[in-house]
């Protein structure tokens, strides 16, 4: 089974006169294990398809099925329990800001309240220490750099182990060699644990990390592209 | 292929390479952590609240304000309620006669002497005392100020009356024109008992009459009286001439020792007529207190004082709690986003204002113990920190802020995880 599988996906905005069709008949399928990137002009519906697959917003038509669920009619709860599976990066890292990186990337595993604390500690301090951030663990993110706390993001969205990585422009609030360095620890993390990435990007310079690049234009996903 | 076969040729590549990543298992539990459920949204909150200094600090004083307010107003009302039971708590007999017209013993309709004599006629009384009340003028022998005073007029040798050094006082007590002073009276009558230590014995004015201070007793003020005078029937009269002899306002009832209280307030009731009801001691400090709680607005008064700093401090802590939850909307939303169900974020926000309950209650309380003893000090009224008080004002304000986080917790859904990427 595909961990995405988007078949005639539309999506639309609004109601009666404001209604805005943004998705059209969009089909996307990322394989195990596979690095695909999502291109393509502002407002093309690169993130409203992310949010979809993420379970961050109903499906309203098509099929949309992340990690074996048909997203299409699924309850809260349902939707919930499939984003504790996935790894989500934002653009602005958006780590709780009176924690320390520790303990924004032990809060990935604190939804499972049955770990033990200790372990918990010990599994996010191995995350952050192999995003890079050794040293770093007890420091806030007000402390660190732009690309320092995107890779706390990083070890946040890897550390339970998810099925799914999604990001949606990671690298577009840093500078070029910290979005480069970022988007390799990314790939390089995904690809040695098998978690397929699925990543909108602007930046053309990250094309490189990809397995595949989907471009789309107009809520419509027109090309696949072999980077 | 691309660089992705190739990581090791990567510009990028961190110091810490692959040897060191843990291996990705899905978290497994080997023992379930029991109160998880509460303690980690607990912690979450607190860490929260913790690092935000000066809107803790305000939440705190929020918190504590409502506490004062609440303490105070319960604790003058019920120094209020004990103080208008100071005269009865002292009384020393099993039974009472009062005119069933008559509010509150301080404010006595007329009761026929007589009934006393009749009462007597039951098996197992011993003592039926007149005890006459009355309001008169108090000249402050020191600066001649004028000062309502309370006198309380019955005959010293009944002991109807239990207060400390009345005993002894007796005798001075039936000579003419004696009284005795409250120890406890407000200091407006002139420090008297300072007064009497200097010089003993000493003539005072009271209403037109100079009558002789022989001594010294301790009864304490109430809310109609705020200092009293003790004195004999007969000295009563000199006093208070216009008062019709034939009437009085109370008669305490002693029993023998053993006599059966109940079946003596059966037999009373049978003989008085309709103008005098038999009541027990017990009855009669209800009636009072029932009295002073209703029919006058003080109860309500206090119950709207402490409605007003709890709504007060609950707005305070809805207020902090809410722009709170606004103001981490983001992180809230991100929490959503990864997999935290809208009841652990409830869970935050109740354990945020409970911990602000509890954070403000302490300081609150320790602050008021020690206000208590200073308007004690103050106003002579009987104000003490009780554990029954403290416990209600901490349920209250327990209560407080849960309502608070209940409200602000609507907040919470305007956190939508759509808006993350
Ligand atoms: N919550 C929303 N409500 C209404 N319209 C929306 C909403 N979110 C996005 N849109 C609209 O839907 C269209 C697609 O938006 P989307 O954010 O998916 O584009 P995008 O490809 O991610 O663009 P960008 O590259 O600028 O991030 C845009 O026209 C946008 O204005
Ligand atoms: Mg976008």
């Amino acid at each position: 089974m595909d961990p995405i599988h988007v078949g005639r996906l539309n999506h639309a905005y609004g109601d009666g006169e404001l209604r805005r069709t943004v998705l059209r008949d969009v089909s996307l399928t990322v394989q195990a294990g596979e690095v695909v990137l999502l291109t393509g002009p502002s407002g093309s519906g690169k993130t409203t398809l992310l949010t979809l697959i993420g379970a961050l917003r109903g499906v309203q038509d098509g099929s949309c099925q992340v990690l074996g669920r048909e997203l299409i009619g699924a309850a809260e709860g349902e939707r919930v329990a499939l984003r504790r599976r996935i790894g989500f990066i934002f653009q602005n890292h958006n780590l709780l800001g009176f924690l320390t990186a520790r303990q924004n990337v032990a809060m990935a595993l604190e939804i499972d309240p049955v770990m033990p604390e200790g372990e918990r500690m010990a599994r996010a301090g191995a995350m952050l220490a192999a995003v890079g951030l050794a040293g770093h663990e007890e420091r806030t993110p007000a402390h660190l750099s732009g690309g320092q706390r995107q890779r706390v993001s990083i070890a946040r969205a890897l550390v339970a182990g998810p099925g799914l990585v999604l990001a949606d422009e990671p690298t577009a609030a840093l500078d070029r060699v910290s979005g480069g360095e970022v988007a390799h620890l990314l790939r390089d993390m995904a690809k040695s644990r098998g978690t397929p990435i699925l990543m909108v990007t602007h930046d053309p310079r990250i094309l490189g990390i990809a397995d595949r690049v989907v471009a789309m234009e107009d809520g419509r996903a027109v090309a696949a592209a072999a980077p | 292929m691309n660089a992705l076969t190739k990581p090791s040729l990567l510009p990028w590549a961190p110091e810490h390479g692959r040897e060191a990543m843990p291996a990705a298992a899905p978290p497994t539990g080997t023992r379930p952590e029991w109160g998880a459920w509460l303690l980690l949204p607990a912690r979450f909150a607190w860490r929260q609240l913790r690092a935000e200094r000066a809107r803790l600090l305000s939440a705190m004083a929020g918190v504590m304000f409502a506490v004062l307010l609440v303490f105070m107003q319960l604790g003058f009302r019920s120094a209020l309620f004990d103080s208008a039971m100071q005269l009865l708590s002292v009384m020393n007999a099993e039974l009472f006669l009062i005119n069933p017209q008559s509010p509150a013993v301080t404010q006595p309709e007329p009761l026929p002497r007589a009934r006393a004599y009749q009462a007597l006629a039951v098996p197992g009384v011993t003592h039926a005392v007149p005890i006459y009340l009355a309001q008169a003028g108090w000249r402050n022998p020191r600066d001649g100020s004028r000062q309502t005073i309370q006198l309380i007029g019955f005959d010293p040798d009944s002991r109807a009356i239990r207060a400390d050094g009345l005993d002894g006082l007796a005798p001075a007590l039936r000579r003419i024109d004696a009284v005795a002073f409250d120890t406890l009276s407000r200091p407006e009558y002139g420090d008297i008992p300072a007064l009497f230590a200097e010089r003993g014995p000493f003539e005072v004015q009271v209403d037109n009459r100079m009558v002789e201070l022989v001594g010294l007793v301790t009864i304490g003020p109430s809310f109609a009286a705020d200092g009293n005078l003790m004195m004999s029937e007969v000295n009563f009269r000199r006093i208070l001439r216009e008062r019709q002899p034939s009437n009085t306002d109370l008669v305490a009832i002693r029993l023998r020792p053993g006599t059966d209280v109940a079946a003596a307030q059966r037999r009373l009731r049978s003989i008085m007529p309709p103008d005098a009801i038999v009541l027990t001691h017990a009855e009669l400090m209800a009636r009072e207190r029932h009295y002073w709680e209703t029919a006058t607005p003080i109860g309500f008064i206090f119950a709207f004082g402490s409605a007003m700093g709890l709504i007060v401090g609950m707005v305070i802590v809805y207020q902090i709690l809410f722009s709170d939850i606004s103001n981490h909307l983001r992180e809230y939303a991100t929490l959503k986003a990864i997999g935290y169900a809208t009841g652990y974020l409830a869970r935050v926000v109740m354990a945020a204002s409970l911990i602000l309950a509890v954070m403000g209650f302490v300081p609150g309380l320790v602050l008021c113990v020690l206000l208590y003893e200073v308007v004690a000090g103050a106003t002579f009224m009987p104000l003490t920190m009780t554990i029954g008080r403290a416990a209600l004002v901490f349920v209250l304000v327990f209560g407080m802020c849960a309502a608070a986080g209940l409200l602000a917790m609507r907040k919470l859904r305007d956190a939508d995880p759509a808006d993350m990427f």
